[in-house]
């Protein structure tokens, strides 16, 4: 299995660890265009996500934004490390995760590395 | 269209995020972020463009005369080289603006307004101008950068004699040989700590700017953004036009009393103020214990009961929590009261605190 990151259009990235099971986080562009987060909301171990919606929202000094999640499954765990420390986003955004999802049911359309890049060129 | 300010051209080449902000191209940070910004402001000093404030000259015989009828505060005792802070009411005692007021002399006044509120300033101050007074819009021959810290002595004092420089808060010198530029120097700001702000010509600006930054290099002098200006103006709990205040929101409520003088003979808007009677709302600062930020125009709740709305919020990074001003019913306005602010459908507890949140 591939460890590659694939990328949504809204800036999340996403790490399937097997067939159902991924990471989601968001891409660096993301990062560097919010500026200096303050503050992470995540949801709880076992909530629902589903693909297009809001699962967690980053607040920067000036502004917050809503995370999209690029699947539809469940949150196995979250990266408590964010709550505390959300600035490790900023540090390395690839590797922060957010959360964790496992059942992953369905999947919306995403992006390789390549085309993410040119998309954000644009 | 957005216009842009002289230094636009050394946002761009420092990396600056630019936003448009009141008809403005501003950048909202540079390369270091906010946060950094705002703790050079803090620890060392920060360098603002704030070219998009308008500045006003009322000058004749009756100058005085017709600002004392324009504004709240009482301007009557004013020395030459004097600042004062005032609002600007309507009839019914809302505030049209909240200005500064530089006395050049007895019959020349110089009137700092916010860029937001510049066309409709200029036309309210014109159309109750009378006896002998003109008003004279400079604002588009103007700059006007901000140098704030605790080292923004030290540095100017590389460009200028020291000895010309105002000395205390809320004064300042006109014709101050800056690095060979003619500026206006005032000891006034918008961040809590000590520091100028420094007028001069928009063709003077760039060369100002970048000399100032040289100057001020070896002691972290760096540019801050629109963002740091924001946070660093609510920690020191000043109020924000179209934020603590409005036209609907009376100086004594936005906690502006001090500037608002009813023994003054006559003012616009003092008679709204006073018909109004007492305040039943009232501005606090609120220190959010719970986990979230509240921006503006939260609800604020105290047992469940919905009693004010938040005017600005931020995560404070010299604090390190999040904090907000809210303007709530003044029966539930005490120090220590605990409260509730709902943030995006989400309860989050908070707590009154004295204003200022920090002071230097």
């Amino acid at each position: 299995m591939s460890k590659e990151f694939l990328f949504t259009k809204t800036h999340e990235w996403v790490q399937f660890l097997d067939d159902t099971t991924a990471r989601i986080g968001i891409s660096d562009y993301a990062q560097s265009e919010l500026g200096d987060l303050v503050f992470i909301n995540l949801p709880e171990e076992g909530d629902e996500v589903i693909v297009g919606e809001s699962f967690a929202d980053v607040e920067s000094v000036k502004a917050v934004s809503n995370v999209y999640s690029p699947v539809t499954g469940t949150v196995k765990s979250i990266n408590k490390n964010l709550l505390d420390q959300p600035e490790l986003v900023n540090m390395d955004a690839m590797d922060a995760w957010f959360v964790e999802v496992e059942g992953i049911s369905d999947k919306g359309d995403l992006l390789s590395e390549e085309e993410y890049k040119k998309l954000i060129a644009e | 269209m957005e216009i842009k300010t002289p230094l636009y051209d050394c946002h761009i080449e420092a990396g600056g995020k630019i936003v448009p902000f009141a008809g403005y191209l501003l950048p909202v940070q540079y390369k270091s972020g906010v946060i950094a910004e705002h703790m050079a402001v803090r620890k060392a000093a920060g360098l603002f463009d704030v070219s998009h404030m308008g500045e006003v000259i009322i000058r004749g015989k009756d100058a005085l005369d017709n600002i004392q009828m324009l504004v709240t505060n009482d301007c009557g005792r004013m020395i030459d080289g004097q600042v004062r802070y005032s609002p600007m009411c309507n009839g019914e005692g809302g505030v049209i603006d909240d200005l500064l007021i530089y006395r050049i002399d007895s019959e020349e006044y110089l009137i700092v307004v916010n860029a937001s509120n510049r066309h409709k300033d200029v036309h309210w101050m014109k159309s109750h101008l009378q006896g002998d007074a003109e008003l004279v819009d400079i604002s588009d021959e103007t700059a006007l950068v901000a140098l704030q810290g605790p080292l923004a002595e030290s540095i100017l004092s590389k460009l200028a004699d020291a000895s010309k420089l105002p000395k205390k808060y809320y004064k300042f010198k006109y014709n101050v040989d800056v690095a060979g530029t003619s500026c206006m120097v005032s000891k006034t700001g918008y961040t809590g700590e000590e520091g100028y702000e420094i007028c001069c010509k928009n063709e003077d600006a760039v060369r100002l700017w970048e000399l100032l930054l040289k100057a001020g290099k070896d002691d972290g002098l760096i540019p801050c953004g629109l963002g740091a200006r924001d946070t660093l103006r609510l920690e020191a709990g000043m109020p924000l036009y179209g934020h603590e205040m409005d036209e609907e929101v009376s100086p004594i409520e936005a906690g502006l009393g001090f500037a608002v003088k009813l023994k003054k003979e006559n003012f616009i808007g003092k008679k709204g103020i006073i018909d109004r009677g007492t305040p039943t709302r009232t501005r606090v600062g609120l220190k959010i214990t719970g986990r979230g930020i509240a921006r503006e125009n939260c609800p604020v709740f105290y047992n469940d009961k919905e009693i004010g709305r938040t005017t600005s919020g931020t995560h404070s990074p010299y604090l390190g929590y999040p904090i907000a001003m809210a303007l709530v019913d003044v029966n539930v306005s005490s120090v220590h009261t605990e409260l509730e602010v709902d943030v995006r459908g989400r309860r989050i507890a908070a707590e009154i605190v004295e204003l200022p949140f920090y002071k230097r």
